[in-house]
């Protein structure tokens, strides 16, 4: 009796000490937290306080003026076409890659079984090069006397085309960086619609086409959304393309924003046209995280 | 309802056209640092090693090279370390923020990492750090830990807490937990995580290219002869970074497969 007793009280006090220590988990994501605050959420207030700083100055915290802002959307200076380049190609880029990586995706979930680990990591390693050695081998391939120019030489046609430093070739660049971005999130979607969910609709007569728009797609598009969300947002803050292949045809916005905060020394522009890039992104993000659930596609039980 | 063979065929052909084009351009650099000639030309006329040769003896990429292991080298540890606890709360745990938490870990990586550099050089700018390797390898920190937690956190979904719990009633301590129960089963992960660490920072360039001051890594070497003074010593050093890359991924990669065939045979 008394065994009980005391181990009732033992019992309770255990109970005392968790109700007033933190959660574990709270405990274990402190570090993580640490750096999100010190590494990415102080930075980014920096960038916002400079944005209202005197332009030209260093008087972040110390001076309030909307005048960056009123420079970014005066009508008269050009970097209006620097935003829309950015957006427009990194829309095309999610487009492109959502057809480019569908029947990879495909593949790789239902038809290429015990080989789909490998060409997983065939698609994984360029991750792994920097971006700009393999921007830079694009410009061995296309530029003159290089391999697609010397190719068709040596075949005896005339020359190769001339693609470098053209829009055409940014977007290509930025379709190929951007590809494992794409393709990984899109596989998660396509491997959440079970099998037998399919067979069903098959046997119960619906079309390839109705199965793939009424089953397929809707349980594979938290995926899809992830995919292209990522996409889009790390390729609006391109800037490699267009400088290594672009040649500078196309000025992005965080060339832009490179240029202010380096060459011409205006930090206070530089933040601006970063708090408005990030403003566009981040209200994008917030929109579809909202609606996807992380443990499901992750793959908890 | 078993896909017909023109499909196979079709998906193979695509999936395949695509790996193609994917390592095109590493094979176009590779070739242009084997050529003799100092400007590429296609094809090639005389292959030699001399390039390679004379990357090897160089005493600035020695330097390079030395800056960007060390940088790898220490983000690899540290984010392990913190992202191991960073994927028991993202995965393990059943706590009141788990749900903004997992948002708050993915937003550095949903984040364009140039803007990034960007923002952190402002940042230790204005606490007054000179930027060099050591804010890099920060910098580095910043993106790659996100990536760490979410790489063992995978593998913490497949754990069953019920594990630690027998543990803990058999009268084990949290440290015997830990290093009896928890970290054998998350070993897989955990190497698989240190593997993306060292790896990603090991190639990475937007970052660096920012926040490393006056020091270089490979890829921020790399753009700067780009862009101007171009020697085959680019693709030469280029190729041997990617081959670095490719044998640390296969050699690692064979590691964890035999790791996790040991786990399920025991």
């Amino acid at each position: 009796m008394a065994e009980i007793a005391s181990a009732a009280i033992t019992l309770e006090h255990e109970e005392d000490k968790r109700r007033f220590a933190l959660p574990a988990g709270f405990r274990c994501a402190m570090p993580v937290l640490a750096v999100f605050l010190l590494g990415f959420l102080a930075p980014l207030l920096t960038v916002a306080a400079y944005s209202f700083a005197t332009p030209r100055s260093f008087e972040a915290f110390r001076s309030f003026t909307l005048a960056n802002f009123a420079t970014i959307f005066d009508p008269a200076n050009t970097v209006w076409a620097s935003f829309a380049w950015s957006l427009f190609l990194a829309a095309m880029t999610v487009v492109l890659l959502a057809l480019v990586c569908y029947p990879i995706a495909y593949g790789l979930v239902r038809v290429f079984g015990k080989w789909a680990g490998l060409i997983s990591v065939l698609f994984v390693f360029p991750l792994f090069v920097s971006e700009n050695v393999r921007l830079y081998g694009w410009v061995l391939f296309f530029i003159k006397n290089g391999v697609l120019d010397g190719s068709l030489k040596w075949l005896g046609f005339s020359a190769g085309p001339e693609v470098l430093y053209t829009p055409g070739i940014v977007l290509f660049g930025m379709v190929y960086t951007y590809l494992p971005f794409m393709l990984f999130p899109m596989t998660l979607g396509l491997a959440m619609v079970p099998r037998d969910l399919i067979d069903a609709a098959s046997d119960l007569g619906a079309g390839r086409f109705t199965i793939w728009r009424e089953v397929e797609l809707p349980l594979a598009m938290p995926g899809i959304l992830i995919g292209a969300l990522l996409t889009f947002v790390i390729a609006a803050g391109a800037v490699a393309e267009a400088q290594i292949l672009g040649g500078q045809t196309i000025i992005t916005v965080t060339h832009d924003i490179e240029i202010a905060f380096t060459y011409s020394q205006n930090w206070p522009l530089g933040s601006a046209l970063a708090v408005v890039l990030m403003l566009i992104v981040s209200g994008l993000s917030v929109l579809v995280m909202s609606k996807l659930d992380l443990d499901r596609i992750l793959g908890r039980r | 309802m078993g896909e017909s063979k023109r499909t196979r065929i079709f998906l193979a052909a695509w999936t395949g056209f695509v790996v193609l084009v994917i390592y095109l351009p590493i094979l176009c650099g590779a070739l242009a640092g084997l050529s003799k000639s100092r400007y590429f030309s296609f094809p090639v006329r005389q292959y030699s090693f001399e390039w390679w040769q004379r990357t090897i003896d160089s005493i600035e990429i020695e330097m390079l090279v030395q800056n960007s292991l060390l940088i790898a080298f220490i983000v690899t540890v540290i984010s392990v370390v913190i992202a191991f606890f960073g994927a028991l709360a993202f995965a393990r745990y059943d706590w009141k923020g788990r749900r903004l938490y997992q948002k708050l870990l993915l937003l550095p990586i949903f984040f364009p990492q140039p803007v990034l550099g960007l923002a952190l050089l402002l940042w230790f700018n204005v606490l007054g750090i000179t930027t060099s390797w050591q804010t890099a390898a920060a910098a580095h920190l910043v993106w790659i830990i996100p990536i760490v937690t979410l790489v063992i956190a995978i593998q913490v979904y497949g754990f069953d807490p019920v594990l630690e719990e027998a543990a803990a009633d058999l009268g084990a301590s949290r440290m015997t937990i830990l290093r009896e129960v928890t970290l054998p089963i998350l070993w897989p992960g955990i190497w698989s995580g240190a593997l993306f660490a060292f790896l990603l920072s090991w190639g990475n360039f937007s970052l660096s290219l920012y926040t490393a001051g006056a020091d270089s890594t490979v890829p921020k070497w790399l753009y700067s002869k780009m862009v101007a003074g171009y020697t085959p010593m680019v693709p030469a050093l280029g190729t041997m970074s990617t081959l670095a890359a490719a044998v640390l991924l296969l050699a690692g990669g064979a590691l964890i497969a035999l790791l996790r065939r040991r786990q399920t045979a025991a």
